[in-house]
């Protein structure tokens, strides 16, 4: 299975999770972990999913998350684990 | 499992301290592509090169939306020229030809720029070497992605001064073919001393013929990162200062390394090395000079700089040898002028000579580098320049270089554009005295001895 990190960044608002986890259920991403703070009003949040079953490819899900971030205000970024994992462990 | 202090960490590091692979780059060997008939050399190269990296630039970017993280530059490093078109080659016209090949064959697949218009002449020079040679300026005066660069000595073979000399006058004459455009051309073309077979980075990457067919190299760097950690050690000791380098360094070439092996994965081309040099861009806090001031210096040159960059180097590496178990190419600190926005104030506040520029380059990876000097400088003296430098290298078993661009009708005080990643430079002062009888002795400096170290 490859892990993929969503993170979004940005001011909080209402739905912010609800919207983000509608997405990835419509297209088969199965959420893992989640996690989230508020820092000084500012939402914080990361999930790790599994694609493997994902409808749509990595590149297009990307896309469409960047979009969604645009439109609730806040920034959305997805990436494989691998860059974190490869940083942050021996 | 990963938590939220790192991703944060590593974002961070992306998005506001500039962290980015400088570049991946592609080794192709064009030994194959020989023949004596000039327009089957041509063909043969450019077919060659167009299907080896005709994945190159797609595989970089599907990478970078992954992993998100940049990959600046996808590039190219073949085979040094003069030993490719040496078969065909009877003029220097002839080889700005495959000059010309290459230039359309970067500009098919996508890459910015394309190394190995070269020649390695440590201890002589073929009749090819010096045709290609020759044909440096006109060639990078007609191509716009072509990069070239001449190995001029080694610790093992002592240097050339024959080539010496006549790279002092390519050098002039390189500056007075683009001088419209302020010498450009001369920051496509660097002099080395002990190069690398498997460097990645421009002006100087070439496809050793000591590699195989095809070679993914990888360039990372990370200046900010490095400066923006030291900023949260200020005044503790050198333990810790080392420490923290180390353990930046270590990071940042880990996510060399993924991509390195996702690239090679990829394209099925074998990995070949990480190259852990910092890099600076003209980009506000992507600088080496504002990690030596991070360190303690007012500004980079200001007395203790060299002991400051000794440190950051060796720690640099230190730490990058643990993350990766091939590291290569040039590996180090880089120290170019026009590149870097700290080393530019320096100069221009007085704090840094050419001078204390070749005493750094002592302890760090590379030599001077893109320095603008007054167009008026004598061939001579750019060659007693390229000699200092290549004699450093030489003894102290390391590789230097000098990419120096004489500005054709600027003198000191005035400053000169590059655009882009290149920046922009103050001229430098250039020291006035006559090195000509030295320079005009011809003949070999011998390799030296490897004993009595002292």
């Amino acid at each position: 299975m490859k892990k993929t990190i969503i993170t979004v960044v940005g001011r909080d608002t209402v739905g912010i999770i609800a919207r983000v986890c509608t997405y990835l259920a419509e297209n088969k991403i199965n959420i893992l972990d989640i996690s989230q703070t508020i820092v000084q009003g500012y939402f914080n949040m990361m999930m790790i999913v599994d694609m493997d079953n994902a409808g749509k490819k990595f590149d297009d899900i990307s896309a469409d998350l960047d979009k969604m971030g645009e439109e609730i205000g806040v920034m959305i970024k997805c990436q494989r684990e691998d860059i974190f994992d490869k940083m942050h462990r021996i | 499992m990963i938590n939220m202090f790192e991703v944060v960490e590593t974002n961070k590091m992306i998005e506001k301290e500039n962290l980015d692979v400088r570049t991946i780059t592609l080794g192709i060997s064009l030994l194959d592509c020989i023949d004596a008939d000039l327009k089957k050399v041509n063909e043969n190269i450019y077919n060659k090169i167009t299907m080896v990296a005709k994945n190159l630039v797609e595989t970089g970017q599907e990478i970078e939306k992954e992993f998100g993280i940049p990959i600046v530059n996808k590039r190219i490093s073949v085979t040094p020229i003069a030993l490719i078109g040496g078969a065909a080659c009877k003029s220097p016209e002839d080889f700005v030809t495959i000059a010309d090949t290459l230039d359309r064959a970067a500009k098919k697949v996508g890459v910015n720029l394309i190394g190995g218009y070269s020649a390695l002449v440590s201890k002589g020079m073929t009749q090819a070497d010096e045709l290609l040679i020759r044909s440096i300026p006109q060639a990078l005066k007609e191509t716009e992605r072509v990069c070239s660069s001449v190995n001029l000595g080694s610790t093992k073979t002592g240097i050339n001064m024959d080539a010496v000399k006549l790279m002092g006058e390519i050098l002039l004459e390189t500056a007075e073919l683009t001088k419209e455009q302020d010498s450009v051309s001369c920051m496509k073309l660097v002099v080395f001393c002990n190069a690398p077979d498997d460097n990645p980075f421009m002006a100087g990457a070439f496809h050793g013929v000591t590699e195989g067919d095809a070679i993914i190299n990888v360039g990372v760097s990370g200046p900010g990162v490095v400066k923006t950690a030291l900023s949260k050690v200020r005044g503790e000791n050198f333990e810790v200062l080392c420490e923290t380098i180390k353990k930046t360094a270590f990071k940042v070439t880990r996510v060399g390394q993924l991509v390195a092996q996702e690239a090679s994965k990829r394209l099925q081309i074998p990995f070949g090395i990480v190259d852990l040099s910092l890099a600076p861009t003209p980009a506000i806090g992507d600088s080496v000079a504002d990690i030596l001031c991070e360190c303690g210096l007012e500004y980079a040159g200001a007395p203790g700089t060299t002991a400051a960059l000794a440190l950051l180097n060796d720690q640099v590496k230190k730490g990058g040898v643990m993350a990766s178990s091939y590291v290569g190419g040039l590996s180090g600190a880089f120290i170019p002028v026009s590149e870097d926005q700290g080393m530019i104030d320096a100069v221009q506040a007085g704090a840094l000579s050419l001078e204390k520029l070749e005493a750094m380059t002592c302890v760090c990876s590379v030599g001077l580098d893109m320095i603008a000097i007054p167009g008026d400088t004598k061939a001579t003296t750019i060659s007693g320049m390229i000699a200092d430098e290549m004699a450093i290298g030489m003894i102290n078993q390391k590789t230097t270089a000098v990419r120096v661009i004489p500005v054709i009708g600027k003198g000191v005080g005035e400053t000169v554009e590059f655009g882009g990643l290149f920046g922009y430079a103050p001229i430098m002062p250039v020291n006035k005295f006559s090195c000509d009888d030295f320079i005009n002795r011809g003949g070999r400096i011998p390799a030296p001895i490897h004993s009595f170290k002292n």
